[in-house]
């Protein structure tokens, strides 16, 4: 087993990686107010007076955003809380109108759980791995600060105030940037089958805080640093990259390393001292008066439950074993929700069209869907119209080659088409002359003309060169114009030559 | 339990609220007599009682996904949330730069 370690001059350091990721839930409306959540409205238009903390109001939290975080616990195979309950933890900031951001410290809504990383050993990752998952709590958002528009002013716009985030926070059970990145990879995936969270980390719906620090291996944990607000999988790697290089410099010319928060410069892709106050941490945490404890109904429980979809794991597991895919594909095409959403819409009508069970075209599907179409659709380019590739129309296509009519090349060019012109597969392959030729006796003519023609290369096939076999085919294929049905032409020669 | 001169200090710059040597003097033994008071609680044997938190039986109560649906804590009210404001520009609050 391969291990990433940092080569120093005292020899080779362990990075111990745990990351807190903040995932904004989708809802409608915030967690404590009837305020809407979409992005990018103008500034400050959605803001009640609950998330401008005007004297008098109260919160009352909206029930999409527990049942969202207890699906998401129940995704990752957690222990769900039936008591939690929320806490305030006070700081002063511009971004934040209460003083306090109401979260959940010592009774968060869902306990520990756990999430596999799957093994890549191009990434890096010789084994599959299960990293544990502490906690997820619940947690309002903060208003967003825009320093660049006036010269003396900062900016503050409140529609983000109030708005649900899960805070999922790992273990430190990471070692090397490869994990990190897989670990937050497969977490949005699962948000995203959930549906929990949009995982659209441009839009900051997820970022992570990540923790680092190094030690010689099989020693205690060394000390921490946290890089707050990382927003994308290569970012965290790059964090983790520079800050363990950064520690064990730091350690080997015989400094301490700092437990301090931190700031990502992705122009540099460095990391520096985020300037505080020593009193900075001091959130004077104590149970928010305005809201009593949460307390969950088990029917509650069961419903969040029931409302879960097939997970990645289990979608994987059962594209291997029943569908007879390779993990490679398996693994491809359960990443994303949209790739596994088209995968089986199109299985399944490519299975109706072919008249076959799902399991007998599922391989066929999978290497369309993962590499022939996308190759298509690439090399058109601009000029491919997606709205054309409908299922259907690729099924269409799937099933003219299943039945020999048509080979892999052609349908390439059939679906060319199709993306160019939305025109009707079948019709394309008949009208453009892109059909096998399955015709025995055209093939046959062929054949007995290139045997004749090669007399000297048919003897030294009868006397044991096996090899001449695919000049034969070439031949045959090329009289034919590429359009000749290949095992009719296998069966044929080998017919002949005996 | 009793809190120090300067951990009252600390706490009230904590909260943003200035507080002069005067007041200290004033305020560090107010709030130890209301510790002390507030302590002889302690002196009760509440072993075995179930903690209580509200002294009528009550649960949290759930507000459905509804964007708007009440108007007192609606969004969509830019001019009342900015009424306040000491600064307002472009439908943003202005506050004193707060990046170094």
């Amino acid at each position: 087993m391969t291990s990433y370690r940092i080569q120093g001059a005292t020899g080779e350091w362990e990075v111990v990686i745990g990351l807190e990721v903040h995932a904004q839930v989708t809802s409608n409306a915030k967690l404590f107010s009837g305020a809407s959540t979409a992005f990018g409205a103008e500034p400050n238009t959605q803001v009640s007076l609950v998330d401008a903390a005007m004297p008098g109001m109260l919160p009352v939290p909206n029930r999409e955003c527990i049942r969202q975080a207890v699906r998401t616990g129940m995704a990752i195979d957690a222990e769900i809380n039936k008591y939690s309950r929320f806490d305030r933890k006070n700081y002063f900031y511009a971004d934040l109108p209460q003083g306090y951001q109401i979260s959940q410290l010592y009774h968060p809504i869902v306990g520990e759980g756990q999430l596999l990383i799957e093994a890549d050993e191009k990434a890096g990752i010789p084994e599959d791995k299960v990293i544990g998952i502490e906690r997820i709590h619940v947690e309002q958002d903060a208003g967003k600060l825009m320093h660049d528009q006036h010269p003396t002013m900062s900016y503050v716009d409140l529609n983000r105030s109030g708005v649900a985030l899960m805070e999922i926070v790992s273990k430190p059970d990471m070692r090397s940037p490869a994990e990190a990145g897989a670990y937050v990879r497969k977490l949005r995936a699962i948000l995203r089958y959930v549906g929990s969270c949009d995982g659209n980390m441009e839009e900051g719906s997820m970022r992570a805080d990540v923790n680092v620090s190094v030690r010689k291996p099989g020693e205690e944990f060394g000390t921490r640093t946290e890089t707050k607000n990382v927003n994308s999988v290569r970012f965290v790697m790059q964090v983790i990259e520079y800050e363990a290089n950064r520690q064990v410099d730091v350690l080997e010319n015989g400094g301490t390393v700092d437990q301090e928060t931190r700031l990502f410069d992705p122009n540099t892709g460095t990391t520096r001292t985020m300037r505080s106050k020593e009193d900075a941490h001091d959130y004077r945490y104590f149970p928010d008066p305005d809201l009593l404890p949460l307390e969950l109904e088990d029917s509650f429980l069961d419903e969040c439950r029931a409302s879960l979809p097939e997970l990645p794991d289990a979608k994987r597991a059962r594209y291997e074993n029943e569908l007879g895919l390779t993990p490679y594909n398996a693994r491809e095409l359960t990443a994303e929700v949209e790739t596994f959403a088209r995968f089986e819409t199109l299985l399944g009508v490519a299975a109706a069209k072919i008249g076959k069970p799902e399991a007998k075209v599922a391989t066929q599907v999978a290497n369309w869907a993962l590499s022939v179409a996308p190759g298509v659709v690439k090399s058109l380019g601009e000029e491919a119209d997606m709205a054309n590739a409908t299922a259907e129309a690729q099924a269409a296509i799937l099933a003219m080659q299943d039945k020999g009519e048509i080979s892999g090349g052609q349908a390439k060019e059939i679906y060319e088409i199709v993306l160019k012109t939305g025109r009707d597969p079948e019709e394309i392959a008949d009208s453009e002359g892109l059909k096998q030729v399955s015709d025995t006796g055209a093939i046959e003519t062929a054949i007995d003309e290139i045997l004749a023609n090669n007399e000297d290369k048919v003897e030294q096939y009868r006397g044991g060169k096996d090899k001449l076999f695919g000049f034969f085919v070439g031949q045959t294929m090329k009289a034919m114009q590429g359009k000749a049905n290949p095992a009719v032409v296998n069966q044929i020669l080998k017919d002949k030559l005996g | 339990m009793s809190v120090t001169r300067e951990e009252v200090a600390k706490i009230a710059s904590l909260a943003r609220i200035k507080m002069g040597d005067a007041e200290l003097d004033t305020m560090v033994p107010e709030l130890n007599n209301i510790l002390d008071w507030v302590e002889q609680l302690g002196e009760v044997d509440c072993s075995g009682v179930e903690p209580m938190t509200a002294v009528i039986p009550n649960s949290l109560r759930l507000r459905d996904d509804v964007v708007d649906a009440i108007p007192e804590t609606a969004g969509g009210r830019r001019e009342d949330v900015l009424a306040n404001a000491p600064a307002a520009e472009h439908g943003f609050f202005g506050v004193p730069k707060v990046i170094e």
